[in-house]
């Protein structure tokens, strides 16, 4: 899994109240999530997000609370990965089992400046900056982590046992 | 090696002998939970792929707190997602509109005992760790693994230990004691890991402060609090637990990655400043900043001993500010409505509403707007948390809140104790 995009940068402690507000959790609905995805911290980013791009934070990205609203509103306003120093952990584990691409990697937050355009290799774990010409590496996932991001998130992976079960309901009646 | 209590309720839910920090594990869950604005997407998670009969109906508990009694035709709808589910699965533990805060509620009702396994699509989850439990918060998908197999992977966390002592001084609450902690070590000191309670202050820290102090754990950065298993606890649950329950204890050489030791005497009531709980000044220190309006509620600060001490404190007097007073739970509704507390609050000045989330997350009924600055008894205080992104939230106890409200400044309890009453 490669991807291409150019970087929106944001500080430490990026909360999902920034990443999308209670106020409009009264959906659950994708596209309408997206449109209101960061904008009491930087109104440009739905205005010019391109698909592809890249959200680069400092420490303790995500943390607050467990809303999923969160990585579904960047991942369909067109986010390609998350690069952080550190996650919180619901949001980590959120974006793993939607199958939003998402990096733990303090250097390259360090050297990473808006409009920077960033190639990553996902399963290699590299991060390589255009436009500094500089590459990092990120930190791997554990195993269990990695079984789940190559099943393609969470549901597809017990997807074969749910239905396994269900057949025996249906032949039960 | 010995093991925190964490890690035993872990390897014990794992089918394991022992487990260590960073192992990746795959838990049985003794409870699971999800409410109005997360288990919508968790439900449609589950018909996606195909699931039509939940296989533990009864560990499932679905709670409509936060945009309930519905705020508009979309909540409306979300809601109406969650009651048609709770009627097809036949779900015995649904909790419709007006029965509270999940937090709340769950832990008053004796559901959440020590020993066990809990999550919950909900980041205050951990709240129920004061009880003895490992819980923790996850997101939708999660939650609709959990309700499709039973099961959730997780990883194990570090613990660091606080070690608590000394006596508690008066207003001093549970709440000064997690602000004081959060303010030494930000908002991501304990990122990811477990905070463990021991000490003897313990001893004068009642179930209500715990679970107060555990709601808490996420603001450090924490996955989950837990409180040991002692005389508070097994008095709190004695005819409130809804089941037998296996305590678990930390043995004395488990391994602690941090221990800090807190002498409670010294605190003093304290308030969380914008934009983060980590951001913690004394009240001495901010009294004088004038509030527009005061907040009391929220699942951390709305059970019946707190509305106990804000009525000791506004009995008599007029409120200066708008003051919002949610219970959190019918239960503590009808408690303090038939304690009289309702008399006092409405004598008062105060509103009261019915027991929802509504304000704390600026849902709905008390949204702040542009500017407008509020004291809060709830947790959190980022930007936009309650409404307008420049308005402005103070976290702090109970007792600051009352004493605030009965001045429009932020104000220390004991400024207003003894003052002339002004109503019979
Ligand atoms: S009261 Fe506030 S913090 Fe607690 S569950 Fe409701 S919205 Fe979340």
């Amino acid at each position: 899994m490669q991807f291409e995009g150019r970087t929106w940068r944001y500080g430490d402690d990026i909360n999902t109240d920034v990443l999308i507000p209670a106020r409009y959790l009264s959906t659950s609905d994708p596209v309408e999530l997206a449109k209101h995805a960061l904008e009491d911290l930087d109104p440009n980013f739905v205005k010019e997000v391109q698909v592809g791009d890249v959200i680069v934070g400092g420490k303790n990205f995500g943390c607050g609370s467990s809303r999923e609203h969160a990585p579904i509103a960047i991942k369909e306003a067109g986010v390609s990965c998350v690069i952080a120093s550190s996650f919180a952990r619901i949001f980590f584990r959120n974006s793993i089992n939607l199958g939003l691409p998402i990096l733990e990697c303090p250097e390259a937050v360090a050297h990473a400046e808006a409009g920077d355009v960033l190639r990553i290799d996902l399963a290699a774990g590299t991060i390589f900056n255009n436009t500094t010409g500089q590459t990092y590496q990120a930190a791997p996932f554990p195993e269990g982590v990695m079984k789940i991001i190559r099943a393609g998130g969470l549901m597809n992976s017990i997807k074969e046992e749910v239905q396994a079960r269900e057949a025996t309901y249906a032949s039960a009646k | 090696m010995g093991m925190t209590m964490t890690e035993k309720i872990m390897a014990r839910h794992a089918g394991l002998e022992s487990v260590k920090p960073g192992d990746l594990i795959e838990a049985e869950i003794d409870l699971m939970m999800g409410n109005d604005i997360t288990a919508p997407i968790s439900i449609k998670r589950l018909k996606d792929i195909g699931l039509t009969k939940l296989p533990y109906p009864e560990k499932f508990f679905l709670v409509l707190s936060h945009y309930a009694p519905s705020k508009d035709i979309a909540s409306a709808a979300q809601i109406m997602i969650s009651r048609s589910f709770a009627k097809e699965q036949q779900l015995q533990h649904y909790y419709a509109e007006g029965s509270g805060i999940e937090h709340v509620i769950l832990p008053e009702e004796g559901w959440v005992l020590p020993g066990e396994l809990i999550i919950g699509a909900d980041s205050h989850s951990c709240t129920y760790g004061a009880t003895g439990c490992y819980s923790t918060g996850i997101g939708s998908t999660d939650l609709a693994a959990a309700m499709a197999t039973g099961r959730l992977w997780m990883q194990v966390p570090e613990t660091y230990k606080f070690e608590l002592t000394g006596a508690r001084p008066q207003y001093i609450m549970g709440k000064d004691l997690i602000l004081h902690i959060i303010g030494m070590l930000g908002g991501d000191g304990v990122l990811n890991q477990t905070m463990e309670y021991t000490g003897d202050a313990l001893r004068t820290l009642p179930m209500e402060e715990r679970l107060t102090m555990a709601n808490m754990a996420i603001e450090a950065g924490a996955q989950n609090g837990i409180f040991p298993y002692d005389d508070v606890t097994e008095a709190y649950l004695n005819g409130r637990a809804k089941k037998e329950y296996t305590p678990v204890h930390s043995d004395p050489d488990a391994k602690y990655a941090k221990h800090f030791k807190i002498d409670i005497s010294k605190i003093e009531p304290l308030v969380a400043l914008p934009w983060s709980p980590e951001n913690v000044r004394t009240v001495s220190e901010m009294s004088g900043e004038t509030v527009d309006r005061v907040f009391i509620g929220s699942c951390t600060n709305a059970r019946l001993s707190d509305l106990r001490t804000v009525a000791s404190i506004i009995k008599g007097h007029k409120v200066a500010c708008d003051t919002l007073i949610v219970p959190g739970s019918k239960q503590v509704y009808r408690d303090a409505m038939n304690e009289g507390l309702f008399e006092i609050f409405l004598e008062a000045g105060a509103t009261i509403s019915a027991p929802t989330c509504g304000a704390c997350f600026g849902g709905f009924m008390g949204v702040l707007g542009p500017d407008e600055k509020c004291l809060s008894t709830s947790n959190r205080n980022f930007v936009g948390r309650m409404g307008h992104p420049t308005s402005k939230s103070f976290l702090a106890n109970p007792a600051v809140a009352a004493a605030t409200a009965l001045t429009g400044v932020i104000t220390h309890p004991k400024d207003v104790a003894g003052r002339e009453v002004v109503t019979a």
